[in-house]
């Protein structure tokens, strides 16, 4: 067997185990770099993985969607792993977690529901976080569907201010509204007042504003 | 050259210490878990602290094209205060992750009976674990510290080729040889050992189960030293092979035993010099352009 055969062989077998038993994910997440690999998905436009993820991120969002499957009738259960899953996460696995939240994110946008404050309290530890693959990984459809405008946009400004892509950011044009504009203005004008160059996926995205079609080479559009 | 690093404490270095490593050749190193010069009152100080190791270390690490690993234990030192005991409970889940490649580091330091109940369930829990083991020897009274522990070493039932027995030096060098474990060196600019005795150790002993290390940490040390001790075996006409054995073929077949080394290098990064082909996507800290730790820290 080739090694990605042995790794599609792994995979599967650790979805198959974490939907008959959900607690098994608690010794596979960790392992998952090991066995599938760690590579950018698109290593040529995307080295760092920051806007399509890694190998093994994709696996872990594979895992995540069989745990969520597992425990549909059960979202105390759930929203217990998935904190867990965080809590005591690696860098790898708080970045595969994250990306796995897009399985979660067409619940209902209910505070009550302990699945999406799970995923909420996930996302808004990785935008504390230094870490620019976790703030990138933050920024996907759950954040897009659950988190609030105000860190929404924070997590838009932290992404220009890391270098993060904003290619990253899910549903950047249906979220964007007139704050998040003004405060991306303000940073551009911080920036050149310093000498600095404004990034452009910031030009792109106040271009937008202004009616003109976006400069950069970057999306704005549905991100991963 | 190029340079592995067996055992540096970089949570206390800062980013021109991983500027200059990478610039002398280290390309990978090993951080074990230790004390922090401020004693520790209570687990979740542990863990905040597992997680950095794991975590923001092993970034920080990567934006300077070096590959971090680190080894997860309670210390000897704090292995005394009841407070600490119980994070031998949560290593379990530590030892699992990835780019943890030992246990470590255990062993004594005033050699009392908590630090042997500590070191005992810490090397079961290496077996459990089938990783290596990373053992720090005292400071103080070093030479019947060092025999107790291979002692215990050898109770233990783990196999000596995966123990490596740390901060050695003339008196202490030979007892680990004979014991079959592997031997650490921590050159330090005034203590522990230096260099040029380094090689003379060498000279004596050959390059077989030698480890270098710089053992940098917060106090006076420098992160340069493997590289240091890599000139001064050329100066004294050790041959580039063997060199390499020292600082490079021997750390990755010790730690290798994990089977948890990541070595290529880091996207961005190759050969000898940082070189990015102008991506927009994360690159590393280079003069003139935003480095996400330092702006991190701001936003």
């Amino acid at each position: 067997m080739t090694g990605q055969d042995q790794a599609e062989t792994w995979l599967n077998e650790a979805v198959h185990r974490v939907t008959s038993g959900p607690t098994a994910v608690r010794s596979l997440f960790p392992a998952v770099g090991r066995e599938v690999g760690r590579a950018a998905l698109r290593p040529e436009e995307d080295p760092g993985g920051l806007v399509h993820g890694t190998v093994d991120d994709q696996a872990r969002t594979l895992i995540v969607a069989a745990l969520v499957a597992a425990l549909e009738a059960e979202p105390e259960a759930l929203a217990r792993e998935l904190r867990e899953l965080y809590r005591y996460g690696d860098d790898a696995e708080k970045r595969g977690l994250l990306r796995g939240l897009a399985a979660v994110a067409g619940r209902a946008p209910d505070p009550a529901d302990p699945v999406v404050a799970a995923g909420l309290l996930a996302v808004r530890d990785a935008l504390r976080a230094n870490d620019v693959r976790l703030v990138a990984a933050a920024m996907g459809p759950f954040a897009a569907a659950h988190l609030d405008d105000h860190s929404w946009r924070h997590g838009v400004l932290k992404c220009l201010f890391v270098e993060v892509p904003l290619a990253a950011v899910a549903e950047l044009t249906r979220r964007t509204d007139p704050e998040l504009l003004r405060m991306v203005a303000d940073y551009a004008a911080e920036r050149r007042a310093a000498g600095r160059e404004v990034p452009a996926d910031a030009l792109a995205l106040l271009a937008t504003d202004e009616g003109r079609p976006p400069t950069s080479a970057a999306d704005p559009g549905e991100g991963a | 050259m190029r340079i592995f690093d067996p055992h540096i404490h970089m949570t206390s270095r800062t980013t021109d210490d991983y500027e200059a490593m990478y610039a002398a050749g280290v390309r990978a190193l090993v951080e074990p878990a230790f004390w922090l010069g401020q004693p520790r009152t209570n687990v979740g100080s542990f863990t905040d602290y597992f997680d950095g190791l794991i975590g923001w270390e092993r970034f920080r690490a990567a934006q300077f094209g070096i590959r971090h690993h680190c080894t997860i234990a309670l210390n000897p030192k704090e292995a005394n205060d009841p407070r600490c005991v119980e994070v031998l409970d949560v290593l379990p889940r530590y030892l699992a992750k990835d780019g943890v490649v030992a246990v470590g580091e255990v062993g004594y330091d005033s050699m009392t009976p908590e630090e042997d109940r500590v070191l005992a369930r810490q090397l079961e829990l290496a077996r459990e674990h089938r990783l290596p083991v990373m053992v720090h020897t005292p400071h103080r009274d070093k030479l019947a510290g060092t025999r107790r522990t291979l002692d215990v070493v050898r109770e233990s039932g783990l196999n000596p080729e995966m123990v490596v027995v740390d901060h050695l030096n003339e008196v202490t060098v030979e007892l680990v040889a004979d014991s079959g474990c592997w031997m650490g060196f921590s050159i330090y600019p005034d203590t522990k050992m230096d260099e040029h005795r380094m090689v003379e150790i060498l000279r004596r002993y050959g390059p077989d189960r030698k480890l270098v290390n710089s053992a940098a940490d917060w106090g006076r040390s420098d992160p340069l030293k493997t590289a240091r001790t890599g000139e001064a075996m050329r100066d004294a006409g050790f041959a580039e092979h063997q060199v390499s054995t020292v600082l490079w073929d021997n750390p990755v077949a010790f730690y290798g035993q994990s089977g948890r080394l990541v070595l290529d290098p880091l996207p961005g990064f190759t050969g000898d010099a940082a070189t990015f082909s102008g991506n927009s996507v994360l690159r590393g800290a280079r003069p003139g352009t935003t480095s996400p730790s330092a702006e991190g820290s701001a936003v």
